[in-house]
């Protein structure tokens, strides 16, 4: 390994072994994510821009890609306030049971996507011991969408909450602060950067969702279909580079949220 | 946690009720509503699931496809792990900002990327491989693939900051001592980052037994051969028959939700040593 230091490069302390390492795990990533990722953009336009266009205004496709970009980012504001409320409720209260709410927090994240459509069916379907009739409608979208990305905020806060300076509440308080006023201006700036990360993960879990929503929501044109299941009709359709056309603006959506997700990083890590 | 909140304010209180009906509203009770219909009529359902025939493939289809994606994101991971710890190079940030992507993108999107390349018909490569005898999509392999594929960062996001924490000390005291990079790797790295590819490994079997949409994509859902367990409760439930699917469903989030308690305990056990 000593080897590696006396090389003239200094970006790279790469040595031979691990040179051969680094090029098979990116060939793989690459024939794995990254060569059928690009495939999805190139397919996308390779009938060029005015046949991109007609796919995603299709009135049926748009009406899909609205209804998905609409309740990803309504469950994200929502998520946004009740994430951060169930974080400082498990980080700040105390109560019989606290325990059993933490790991009700991880179920959505654990189950199987159809499994999960399956729980939300029980309670919300048309055999609703609540009476509460979601199925077939498109708010059966919204609850699928709130079921699955539930812990991305609560898990993003908690741990800086857990971290954060009783000290600083307390001497605001004494100087005549109110809790709102505390929460404002001393717990919510430092909550941002992990709460701006939890909804941005939110978002692109929404834009994508697919196994969860599926029997619930009926997929009914223009009242309940969704982007995924767009393309998923296109490429049962055969319709390869229709298909594309509309994967391809989730794609850019996901790219985009990891860019958000990277700088959001950066700036938490500087931070301290 | 100070001692000195004896008495509790009303927004605590508000709070409180709130995270406790919404958290019941949203997951507490359909799940309950799942396991009670599955035990509705005692051990039937689930008897029935393993009765079948066709169900039990997509069982073995589906625990074969979560062990070798399993394997593969294991070796993957951890060497590459090592890589943006322990290595510097160019486009190092621009890797680690990828390998996050299998999170972020809709399994429904994975499947129509991995067709749009190795689909038999049209794909990129896909006619050239069934040329030389491998069939991939609407196959075993594609299975393997779209599970590798949402499974893939799993592993990397728990040995990373491991690495990271444990620094370079003792390795480098080994390599002071002569041993060399494997030797370095088994009885220096390895033994450090154990627990973490233990947390990996289950949490990336977790998501590969209960990965749906992906995989509805890449297998074309033939019955006995390319249908997986998830696949299998779509199935069920769109046929009428809602008892199979609810048992199948408890199965599969038992396996989940037990991996995900399963780390979460050893990693209290961890946190307190």
């Amino acid at each position: 390994m000593s080897r590696g230091a006396s090389r003239p490069d200094l970006s790279t302390t790469l040595t031979p072994t691990s040179a051969v390492g680094l090029g098979i795990t990116v060939l793989w990533f690459s024939l794995l994510v990254l060569i059928p990722l690009a495939a999805v953009l190139i397919t996308a336009s390779s009938g060029g821009w005015s046949n991109f266009w007609r796919t995603i205004t299709n009135e049926q496709t748009a009406h899909a890609i609205q209804l998905t970009v609409v309740a990803a980012l309504v469950i994200t504001a929502l998520n946004v306030v009740t994430g951060t409320a169930i974080a400082w409720v498990i980080v700040r209260d105390r109560f019989f049971g606290k325990s059993v709410l933490e790991l009700l927090i991880d179920i959505p994240f654990a189950l199987p996507t159809i499994t999960a459509g399956l729980v939300l069916v029980s309670l919300y379907g048309n055999e609703s011991p609540l009476g509460i009739h979601l199925a077939n409608t498109s708010w059966s979208v919204y609850l699928a969408f709130l079921f699955v990305t539930l812990p991305f905020v609560v898990r993003m806060v908690q741990p800086v909450l857990e971290e954060l300076d009783l000290d600083v509440e307390e001497a605001a308080a004494s100087l005549g602060a109110s809790r709102f006023t505390t929460f404002r201006r001393i717990i919510l700036p430092s909550l941002l950067p992990a709460i701006a990360a939890g909804a941005a993960l939110s978002f692109a879990r929404g834009m994508g969702e697919y196994g969860s929503l599926v029997l619930l929501s009926g997929n009914l044109p223009f009242e309940s279909e969704v982007a995924s299941v767009r393309i998923l009709s296109s490429i049962e359709n055969d319709n390869p580079a229709g298909a594309a056309s509309v994967a391809a603006i989730l794609l850019v959506i996901a790219l985009l949220v990891i860019v958000a997700l990277d700088v959001i990083q950066r700036k938490m890590v500087s931070r301290g | 946690m100070t001692r000195k909140s004896v008495t509790v304010a009303p927004v605590t209180i508000a709070l409180r009720v709130f995270a406790i009906a919404y958290l019941f509203l949203l997951v507490a009770w359909p799940v309950a509503l799942v396991v009670s219909n599955t035990f509705e009529n005692g051990l039937t359902a689930l008897e029935g699931v393993f009765g079948d025939p066709d169900l039990r493939s997509a069982l073995r289809l589906t625990l074969t496809a979560a062990v070798v994606a399993t394997v593969i994101n294991t070796l993957f991971g951890v060497s590459i792990s090592l890589l943006l710890v322990r290595t510097e190079f160019r486009g190092k940030r621009l890797l680690n900002a990828l390998l996050d992507l299998p999170l972020s993108v809709s399994p429904i999107v994975v499947g129509l990327a991995l067709v749009l390349v190795y689909g038999g018909r049209n794909g990129w490569a896909g006619p050239w491989l069934e040329d030389h005898g491998l069939q991939v999509i609407f196959a075993t392999p594609g299975i393997i693939l779209a599970t590798a594929f949402v499974s893939l960062p799993l592993v990397i996001r728990e040995v990373v900051p491991v690495l990271r924490e444990i620094g370079i000390e003792q390795e480098q005291a080994a390599q002071s001592l002569g041993a060399n990079g494997w030797q370095t790797f088994w009885l220096i790295t390895l033994p450090a980052i154990k627990w973490a590819v233990v947390y990996g490994v289950v949490l990336t079997l977790a998501r590969s037994v209960g990965e749906f949409g992906a995989v509805k994509v890449v297998s074309g859902n033939i019955l006995g051969e390319t249908r997986t367990a998830t696949l299998a409760v779509e199935e069920k439930y769109l046929n009428f028959d809602p008892e199979a699917a609810y048992a199948l469903s408890f199965l599969l989030g038992s396996v989940s939700v037990l991996s995900i308690v399963i780390v979460a305990v050893l990693r209290a056990r961890s946190a307190r040593h």
